[in-house]
């Protein structure tokens, strides 16, 4: 998928004051996650008050990147015309709270190397001003 | 335990049109057979309904598509003048029926009629068909923001994700999920609307062309075109009409955990229709030992698993084993599913096709597929970041 992937222009969100921080935030190499400036918990997607403490505060702040893969799929069906399959799906649980997920691709990583609980890092892919996060072996 | 409003309720009629996987029939037209049948299934008149509830809500003129037919087109066709109405985006597919529900303990109707229309065959909107058709997605917005752009424009790869981390858990196999499609095609066999009736064995399971692991092409179900149409009426009017009514005892519809997205949850692979379950049976004094078939969606076989588990009928990751060698789940074992062939045979009538199955085995209608002595009936429906369940059983 690697060569494939670059060619085959993704479908990309309109961006909103909701989600700015996530599809645009990795202009600077990392990965913004909202997050409560009282209690620390991270919260994704957007909501406006934190979902333990209800704190007002909350406001994107970089995130580690890391994380591992709590499942995928080697996606064999192809819905995406030019796109070259098979291609991994993953969902990558951050390292830094647990039900943090993200869809992702890993299109660094081979497909037989993914596994469930593989350590994985983020990278960014540029698009004008979005910025796609995906994973590959940490 | 309260008077829950359902259980003053009661599907009072129902109607199917013909169900086509190449396109044969204007789908609105099937739409209109479809709610026709169900009103001259109850013995009611149009001028008799008060109430329609139909998902998703469509714009007037609609004909084909994921949804085909507008409220306000079908109250027209069909001369019904409605006091009350709603587009019922909620609990999935079996929204209309809760919110049938719902109006009629508030008094804004009797009779409602619900129904669940595809025209998807028509006009392909998603799917390997669409991308054929060289169809265009918009822009993502809300949940599927965070899924779409990975090159993930279908819920079968969603539902894979959840089943690899559930299967992984638990040991789940795919010779095991494979009984599901295998007993719901000998179901099939027995029902003359299916789409497939042909049977299949688990080596035609196992060499199945994979679409998204660990779904191949027979987990998937079979985009079609045709409507299922039923009435939701007070119970006392409904034991008024043609047909013994159909009580509904108990619905869930919950979203307790990061509602309206499918990887947030704190209980993640756990979905929606696992609080839709449990709402479920916290408004019933029967319990799974009371069930007599089941009707589980099946839009991919993993979330047949998941319902399974879900409503108790076996522990958590228990499913695969439950299911094994399909005798359990067959038309003759202790827990009949999906006795119409589901929508991995049947066709994709989306969750309304095993609500109106269900009201054939509890009225002992089903024919050839009839289960003995059927007295209650669990419907299942939805995955992911939704999902509805109802509990009906026969009448005293
Ligand atoms: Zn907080």
């Amino acid at each position: 998928m690697s060569d494939s992937a670059a060619t085959v222009k993704r479908l990309l969100p309109q961006i909103t004051e909701a989600n700015r921080h996530f599809w645009c935030g990795g202009a600077d190499g990392r990965l913004h996650i909202l997050r409560c400036g009282a209690c620390g918990t991270w919260i994704h997607p957007y909501a406006a008050r934190c979902p333990k403490c209800r704190s007002d505060s909350v406001a994107p702040e970089a995130i580690s990147g890391l994380g591992t893969v709590a499942g995928f799929t080697i996606n064999h069906q192809p819905w995406i015309r030019g796109l070259e399959t098979p291609y991994v799906v993953a969902l990558v649980e951050l390292a830094e709270q647990a039900n943090i997920r993200l869809m992702t691709n890993m299109p660094r990583t081979p497909i037989e190397a993914v596994r469930i609980g593989l350590p994985v890092k983020v990278f960014f892919e540029p698009d004008g001003e979005i910025f796609v996060p995906l994973f590959e072996a940490a | 335990m309260p008077l829950y409003a359902e259980k003053n309720t009661a599907i009072s009629g129902i109607g199917q049109s013909e169900i086509f996987r190449k396109p044969q029939v204007l789908p609105f037209e099937l739409a209109t057979r479809a709610c026709e049948l169900a009103i001259t299934d109850a013995g009611l008149r149009p001028e008799d309904i008060d109430g329609v509830a139909a998902w998703p809500s469509v714009p007037s003129g609609t004909v084909a598509g994921f949804g085909t037919a507008a409220l306000s087109d079908i109250a027209a066709t069909l001369g019904i003048r409605p006091n009350w109405w709603s587009g019922a985006d909620n609990a999935a597919q079996l929204s209309p029926i809760l919110e049938a529900v719902a109006a009629i303990a508030a008094g804004y109707a009797t009779h409602v009629l619900c129904w669940r229309a595809l025209g998807e065959r028509w006009v392909p909107s998603y799917g390997s068909a669409a991308t054929k058709a060289g169809f265009q997605l918009m822009a993502p917005s809300g949940y599927i923001e965070y899924l779409l752009p990975f090159h993930a424009p279908s819920a079968a790869i969603w539902c894979a994700i959840h089943a690899s981390t559930h299967f992984a858990r638990y040991g789940i196999t795919r010779e095991q999920m494979g009984a599901i499609p295998i007993v719901q095609r000998r179901n099939a066999a027995l029902n003359p609307k299916a789409i497939y009736r042909e049977p299949i064995t688990m080596d035609d399971y196992m060499s199945a062309r994979m679409i998204a692991t660990p779904l191949s092409l027979l987990d998937c179900d079979v985009p079609c075109d045709g409507t299922t149409a039923v009435i939701v009426s007070r119970l006392d009017a409904a034991r008024d009409l043609k047909q013994p009514p159909i009580v509904i005892e108990a619905v869930g519809a919950g979203a307790r955990d990061r509602m309206d997205t499918w990887i947030a949850r704190y209980d993640y692979p756990h979905m929606a229709l696992h609080d839709a379950a449990a709402m479920m049976w916290s408004r019933t004094d029967l319990k799974p030992k009371d069930v007599s078939t089941a009707h589980l969606y099946d839009g991919f076989t993993s979330l047949t698993l998941a319902w399974l588990e879900a409503l108790g009928f076996c522990g958590e990751g228990e499913s695969g084993a439950f299911v094994e060698g399909g005798q359990r789940i067959s038309l003759d074992g202790e827990l009949p599913i999906n006795t119409n062939g589901g929508q991995l045979s049947e066709g994709r009538m989306h969750g309304f096709g095993h609500l109106h199955e269900a009201v054939l085995q509890l009225r002992g209608q089903a024919g050839e597929r009839q289960v003995k002595d059927a007295r209650v009936s669990v419907i299942g429906n939805g995955g992911g970041s939704v999902g509805g369940a109802a509990l009906l059983r026969r009448d005293g």
